[in-house]
């Protein structure tokens, strides 16, 4: 059964470092609280996983935690690039970063592989672009019913992975609604989750199209509410627009990144 | 960017925002990538497909924003939406069947036969490869979708003689290409600048310029292309931007993302 922790106690209990992590959120719910209780913490050399890495890697590439990146698109949605992940690949900076490029119904597939227990999944991706020729997790395979060629991914395993949800109740049951993106296969594909969480409620009320994970196939459930700033939460909040241009200007030189970490999340206090 | 001595009646972008909406006349559904073919696919609910159903990677089918998105995850489209279901689902379920009739994507550099990089430039002189966001949901888009239409701005550093990484398949190496790799869509039928447009020749499928928008000139698209670009026999001039037309994509845009 999900133990109900605090973020700081559910972040050193399962946030190691050299972990593969995955934090997932597709634009919605995006667990940026408990990236900074990593962040706060200096869990390091980590393998991060998602298919957007957004802000919330680039936050953690500039915090010089990450040894290597699986995605398929790394940008600010709607505003243009990511700085410190550019810095890091282009320039070493302040760590060189290893990347792995898949597409998104690639990347889509190996979490849903992880976390059906099988070692690769099949799509019919990939083909003629050059993405499979520099990707190892990506290899042809053929149907035994058709002789279709097609492209197999290898499964996604991560060690641990995050999420932000609406709710859990006391038992760390979780309900989460609106845009569920890739993470009920990202829980399902760790060894170990930790999902934060808006409030915790005595009973958990069915929501139209809600995603629920039962507490005993969850790890840890720390109640942030918030926590998803500046991405949101449906029925709790909206997503910070102007944080995110923002972010464009505050990220692109790297003492003004660094002055930021320093105030917002380094002096920031844990929850 | 107006045309001179003629006041500003639009800009050059309007023209490609807004042909590039005209283009979806006729599509039932539409998958729909970030920024400018976002523009155009809520211009075009506006204009001239009211109801076309556009469905947003984020697993936002059937999205009816009142305001332009700023991210393809704003939670306007997921309350708007028909339904709304998981990435996986939407990519194995929706997409890949050949569901959605058109895919409207952007390109940071385009070659002759409509290939796509999403992911890196080269630079010269050993300088480090510029790096790109990647593929996202482009790859399948350009494979799965029934046809494709892609809209950047006309330059030479994004029309360009050779790709330096192909993320996405346009036309390959050329005719039967497509064929040959399995892809069952018919990719990408044309592609929306903001001098014109260029569609793939029927028996080389290499980009030719077929139209120009209102004062651009064959001269000026071909100065603009890193390739030789040919042109149709009779280049078309497209219909100036209505009223109707302007008025709505400016109030889509001064609505813009909160």
């Amino acid at each position: 059964m999900a133990e109900i922790l605090t973020l700081r106690d559910a972040v050193a209990g399962l946030v190691h470092d050299g972990d593969t992590v995955a934090m997932e959120g597709f634009t919605h719910l995006i667990p940026f609280a408990a990236a900074h209780e990593v962040i706060r913490r200096g869990a390091t050399d980590l393998t991060l996983v998602r298919m957007t890495p957004d802000l919330i890697y680039d936050q953690l590439i500039g915090a010089g935690l990450v040894r290597k990146l699986v995605f398929s698109w790394g940008g600010n949605p709607g505003i243009g690039s990511l700085h410190r992940f550019r810095d890091a690949v282009e320039n070493g900076w302040p760590r060189p970063l290893e990347v792995e490029e898949h597409s998104h119904a690639g990347m889509a597939n190996r979490y849903a592989a992880g976390a059906a227990g099988l070692p690769f999944a099949v799509l019919r991706g990939y083909r003629g672009t050059g993405l499979a020729a520099c990707t190892p997790t990506v290899a042809p395979v053929t149907c035994p019913f058709t002789g279709e060629e097609l492209a197999a991914v290898a499964a996604v395993n991560p060690d641990v992975a995050v999420v932000h949800a609406q709710q859990a109740d006391r038992a760390g049951n979780v309900q989460f609604w609106g845009l569920t993106g890739v993470q009920k296969e990202a829980v399902l594909a760790a060894r170990r989750s930790l999902v934060t969480v808006e409030e915790v409620v005595d009973e958990l009320r069915p929501r139209p199209g809600a995603v629920v994970l039962p507490g005993w196939a969850v790890t840890a459930v720390a109640e942030v509410p918030g926590g998803a700033h500046p991405s949101y939460a449906a029925g709790y909040s909206v997503r910070d627009n102007a944080y995110y241009r923002d972010w464009d200007a505050l990220s692109r030189d790297r003492a003004g990144f660094a002055a930021w970490l320093a105030e917002h999340v380094r002096g920031g206090a844990p929850r | 960017m107006t045309r001179p001595g003629t006041g500003p009646a639009w800009t050059a972008d309007e023209l490609m925002e807004v042909n590039a909406a005209r283009a979806l006349a006729g599509a039932r559904t539409c998958f729909v990538g970030i920024g400018l073919p976002s523009t155009a696919a809520n211009l075009a609910r506006r204009t001239a497909n009211p109801g076309l159903v556009l469905v947003y990677e984020s697993g936002a089918i059937g999205a009816r924003p009142s305001r332009l998105p700023l991210s393809i995850g704003d939670g306007e489209l997921a309350d708007t939406a028909d339904a709304v279901v998981s990435v996986p689902e939407l990519f194995n379920y929706w997409l890949q069947p050949g569901r959605i009739d058109v895919g409207f994507l952007g390109a940071a550099q385009l070659d002759r036969h409509a290939n796509i990089n999403t992911t890196l430039v080269r630079t010269a002189h050993g300088r480090p490869d510029l790096r790109l966001p990647g593929a996202g949901g482009a790859p399948e888009i350009a494979a799965h979708c029934g046809e494709v239409l892609v809209v950047l701005r006309h330059t030479r550093r994004g029309l360009v003689p050779a790709l330096d990484f192909v993320t996405s398949i346009g036309h390959g190496a050329g005719p039967g290409s497509r064929t040959r790799l399995g892809l069952p869509g018919r990719g990408p039928t044309a592609v929306i600048t903001d001098l014109g447009i260029l569609r793939p020749a029927p028996d080389t499928a290499e980009l030719t310029l077929t139209d120009v928008h209102p004062g651009a000139t064959p001269a000026q698209a071909r100065a603009a292309t890193g390739w030789d670009l040919r042109t149709a026999p009779v280049v078309r001039t497209t219909p100036e931007p209505t009223a109707a037309e302007l008025a709505a994509l400016r109030a889509l845009k001064a609505g813009g993302a909160a």
